[in-house]
């Protein structure tokens, strides 16, 4: 078995806004028909959760969906919970037309923690974030990169975006939250 | 700058999260059509000064392509509709007819 690392080894800066890469993190896609029945009972049964609303994040006790599109779900898991819950969750399906795909290992994952992170984000992505919710998720783009979003507090926000980007993406964050530059939006 | 609401995912997206797809409602004509359809399926479009159909792919986001109808001389937005449709739905076009009366577009009016 090969020794899993994340791409910047757990890079951190210490702004106005802490930027940190995520632990390895499990990461599960799933496609499939969200009103088909089998589909909903596998994402009940194995992540423990209920589909969640357009655009919303459901938790279950292990397991984290976030609503990608009508036909899409991220699961975010254990690191080492992943493959397994991919077995049971393609079991599951038989023979339903779906897809689940082990992508932990094609992303990265950063974490903002600070009072001004919604600052920090509208810095650099096309969103409202006064109107931004707990318990939403938005996909949108980072600078020149897609990448999606939630928050897990108000002061906690989490990053996802493509592997190969890392290392652009933490850049990214570290400038727009050095000390100085708070615009005071928040 | 243009804001376009994705019907899929229901954001309202800045033009910079999206990507131009052209002109929608195109009809195919592939092997076997006349050298006329054929050529006009390839190369020619539409280029309005005012009421206009596109195809917009929610590139930055959710993934998905829709429809939206706009005016391409004041960049008004008279709606987004679904990617699986030949035609613009009714509501968008009575949006428009009491917007712009006597508007055409193609064979739509
Ligand atoms: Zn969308």
């Amino acid at each position: 078995m090969s020794n899993a690392v994340t791409a910047l080894n757990g890079a951190k800066s210490t702004g106005y806004v802490t930027v940190k890469e995520a632990p390895l993190t499990g990461m599960i896609t799933l496609r499939g028909t969200f009103a088909s029945k089998g589909f909903a009972k596998m994402v009940k049964s194995v992540f423990g959760t209920d589909i969640p609303e357009q655009r919303k994040v459901s938790k279950g006790p292990e397991a984290t969906v976030l609503w990608m599109s009508p036909d899409e779900l991220m699961v975010v898991c254990d690191y080492a919970a992943a493959q397994d819950l991919v077995a049971k969750a393609t079991a599951q399906l038989g023979d339903e037309h779906a897809l689940v795909v082990n992508v932990s290992d094609a992303r990265a994952v950063f974490t903002l923690s600070g009072a001004q992170l919604r600052e920090v984000i509208a810095k650099e992505a096309p969103v409202d974030m006064s109107q931004f919710e707990m318990g939403e998720v938005r996909r949108t783009r980072f600078a020149q990169i897609a990448a999606a979003f939630w928050l897990e507090a108000e002061d906690h926000a989490r990053i996802i975006c493509f592997r190969s980007f890392a290392e652009y993406m933490f850049n990214l964050l570290k400038n727009a939250s050095q000390p100085g530059y708070e615009v005071g939006g928040w | 700058m243009l804001i376009l609401e994705c019907p899929y995912c229901g954001v309202h997206a800045e033009e910079t999260e999206l990507h131009a797809g052209g002109e929608a409602h195109l009809k195919r004509f592939g092997p076997g059509s006349s050298d006329d359809d054929f050529e006009n399926y390839l190369f020619m479009r539409e280029n309005p000064k005012g009421v206009h159909f596109e195809r917009w792919r929610h590139v930055n986001g959710c993934g998905k392509w829709f429809h939206a109808a706009r005016c391409t001389m004041t960049l008004e937005v008279f709606g987004t509709y679904s990617a699986q449709t030949t035609e613009p739905p009714k509501d968008i076009c009575d949006k428009i007819s009491a917007k712009r009366p006597g508007w055409s577009w193609r064979n739509f009016s």
